[in-house]
């Protein structure tokens, strides 16, 4: 039978900003309450202006069972504050939110562990935390361990394990659960690789079976493979709803309009909420800085981030990904080489210089991670954008196009005469 | 990375029975709480919760479940030795200053572990309530659960030395049971109000301990209540732990006459206090999430 399995109608979400609107102390909120009233008295009924931020707005969307959605969206975006409103976590401000059948989550890794209980227990308390009675945990104990691998570890408590432990069995209590609908935030991430193949695969198949799944990932390419759907995300509101691959399209092409922004004006930021230095510009260029954002591979390239002030223990983190949202390698000045050098004075820039660009031709990103004071100052997705054309490798051609893979190794062969 | 040649799921779906719907939208008022058939539906994660918070409560601890009596055995000697011996304060009926003290002791230390532990319980639990949804009454109240099962434990070592001493407990014995609900609903009542203001204000993190002792002085735990004087005494028993401290003295060693209007005093202001910490709980839980 087919039926609606999630309708969203006109879903917000607001937030109140600053410290002293959610959080505060007693004794600020009594003065703020004295205040107004007072104000009321005089007759100055003067509204103290609260800053609101609306996380999500105007939502709407039809999912019937069995269908699989990706949220595809910037940090920032809303993805998962819905998928919050969506399994009844938090109270929509606006609008409402029908869904039908029991909701499986999981959001984070590891919730609804307790670290110092056993693997065994926390299997019994995890599932019925997710809404599932003892007596089918029970019947599926056996399942579930086996799909975590983890019948070694089960009476040892769970802060020995692994963060990818964790996910494992998190993942498998809730993939067990039999939900009508599962919503998964990134946190498959954590696990290793032959393990997100069989959590994919377990996904499908709950699929398979007529649950709905909602699923949220920064990997284009694992959102392609898993659902039919897409719906993109873009500072809280929907601005495609579409067959995946459309969606994907549009997302790409809203990054790549983001890039060629100025980045100062971007709000789609991770880091401290007043951070000391931003990221002002990312670019690549050949070491001559004659060509901007077209490379060749095998031959050298720097990339230059321009940053708004300099601060003591600044590190930078760049990660480089492929045109399908994976990632391919990450270059980390914190695991300092002799190579590295840090010089006093200067403009506020910091260079990263590769020998010889070992990607195979394609269109890549990168997302930049600002450090300074040992914190996170700055954080940009899709802060630049580059191609690489053929090129040759020590020596070596590589191929055009249609090659697998977006790396270029160094190698050599030994080959019969 | 994974592999990318997942079969997706087909189009056409297995036969399934089209489950509950459940409407979410902005709410206001009570229901969150006293929502019977919600908590019933997750009775299974209530029990889950209690027996995990009995679980870790002495793990990894050298004494263990000991501490239940441990507790209440170390303060029974401190007070006799200051209170007992050097202030000279009188039990009336000549029952050992001990026996006196400790009886007041086990449900009092009840209550204050309880409460301390159940206005943190939120707090403590912030990765939970952020990103699952339950009904989170449970938090406080797996605490408070978890605590009775202490409760028992230290009131059976209780009557063990009582018996030592060569007092056999009379038939009044039989209203402990009722003694213990009106703890039980005194700490459920504050630990769960609290445990909601301390997600707005971490100030209740400083406020508890020191409330706790203030409220050990203000129960007749050192001295017997008889010591105030009127009015003073009835008027005291609006703290509900009054008539639960009072009533366990007399419901063990059945010495001097009934408190009985103590112990309807403090059951009234004991129940008033459950309905007032849940009735609020209700009202702030639907924020938790946003505010933690």
């Amino acid at each position: 039978m087919s039926y609606v399995a999630i309708q969203a109608n006109g879903l917000g979400k607001s937030y109140k900003l600053g410290l002293s609107a959610n959080y505060g102390s007693l004794r600020e909120s009594i003065s703020e309450g004295v205040r107004r009233t007072a104000g009321r008295l005089v007759g100055r009924g003067e509204k103290r202006k609260v800053d609101v931020l609306w996380a999500l707005r105007d939502i709407s969307f039809e999912i019937q069972n069995g269908e699989t959605v990706g949220l595809i969206g910037h940090n920032g975006a809303g993805k998962s504050t819905l998928l919050k409103l969506l399994s009844r976590i938090s109270e929509p401000t606006t609008g409402w939110a029908e869904v039908t059948g029991r909701v499986g989550s999981l959001l984070e890794v590891g919730t609804g562990f307790h670290p110092e209980l056993t693997g065994r227990e926390n299997v019994f308390l995890n599932g019925s935390i997710l809404g599932m009675r003892r007596a089918e945990i029970r019947a599926r104990f056996d399942e579930i361990v086996e799909f975590a691998s983890m019948e070694r570890f089960l009476d040892t408590p769970v802060k020995r394990y692994s963060s990818g432990m964790q996910v494992r069995l998190a993942f498998a209590v809730a993939a067990h659960l039999e939900p009508e609908i599962l919503l998964v935030d990134e946190v498959l991430a954590v696990g290793d690789a032959a393990f997100q193949r069989k959590s994919l695969a377990k996904m499908a198949e709950v699929a398979r079976a007529g649950s709905t799944v909602v699923f949220v990932s920064h990997n284009l390419a694992t959102i392609q493979a898993l659902c039919q759907r897409g719906i993109l995300l873009e500072r809280g509101k929907v601005v495609a709803d579409a067959p995946v691959e459309d969606t994907v399209t549009s997302y790409l092409r809203g990054l790549e309009r983001s890039a060629s922004d100025d980045l100062l004006t971007r709000t789609d930021r991770d880091g401290r909420a007043w951070r000391e230095s931003k990221v002002r510009r990312l670019s690549v260029c050949d070491l001559d800085s004659k060509h901007q954002d077209v490379l060749v591979g095998g031959r050298p390239a720097k990339i230059v981030v321009e940053l708004t002030k300099v601060l003591p223990m600044m590190e930078c983190q760049l990660t480089i990904l492929n045109s399908l949202g994976q990632p391919i390698t990450t270059l980390d000045s914190e695991l300092s080489a002799p190579a590295d050098v840090r010089e006093e004075g200067g403009e506020p820039r910091i260079e990263c210089v590769i020998d010889s660009l070992p990607l195979l031709p394609g269109r890549y990103r990168i997302d930049v991670l600002l450090k300074g004071r040992q914190e996170i100052q700055d954080g940009l997705q899709a802060a630049a954008f580059f191609d690489v054309e053929p090129g040759v490798i020590d020596g070596r051609p590589v191929p055009a196009a249609g090659a697998d893979g977006d790396i270029a190794l160094v190698h050599a062969w030994r080959l019969p005469a | 990375m994974p592999e990318l040649t997942l079969e997706k799921p087909a189009a056409e779906v297995e036969e399934r029975k089209r489950p509950e719907t459940v409407r979410l939208q902005a709410t206001r008022g009570f229901g969150r709480v006293l929502a019977p058939r919600e908590l019933w539906r997750y009775r299974d994660l209530a029990f889950q919760i209690a027996v995990r918070d009995l679980t870790i409560r002495y793990r990894q601890t050298a004494f263990g479940a000991a501490w239940a009596i441990l507790q209440p055995v170390a303060f029974m000697v401190v007070f006799s030795l200051i209170f007992g011996n050097f202030a000279g304060i009188k039990p009336p009926a000549g029952i050992p200053y001990g026996l006196f003290s400790l009886a007041a002791l086990v449900p009092w230390l009840f209550f204050a572990n309880a409460f301390l532990l159940g206005s943190e319980s939120l707090v403590l639990n912030q990765a939970l309530v952020a990103k699952i949804y339950f009904p989170r009454i449970f938090i406080p109240a797996g605490i408070v659960a978890a605590g009775c099962v202490d409760f028992c434990v230290s009131l059976t070592i209780l009557i063990v030395i009582v018996l030592v001493y060569g007092i056999v407990p009379s038939a009044t014995i039989v209203v402990l049971p009722l003694l213990m609900a009106i703890a039980v609903a005194t700490a459920l009542g504050a630990s769960t109000a609290l445990s909601a203001v301390n997600v707005r204000y971490r100030d209740v993190r400083y406020v508890i301990p020191f409330a706790t002792q203030m409220w050990l002085f203000l129960t007749p735990i050192v001295y017997p209540s008889s010591s105030l004087g009127e009015p003073l005494r009835t008027l005291s028993a609006i703290n509900p732990m009054v008539g639960v401290v009072e009533g366990f003295r007399w419901a063990i060693f059945n010495a001097g006459s009934a408190p009985l209007d103590l112990m309807a005093i403090s059951a009234v202001s004991a129940a008033v206090l459950l309905v007032a910490g849940l009735s609020y709980f209700d009202r702030v839980e639907r924020s938790f999430a946003d505010l933690i």
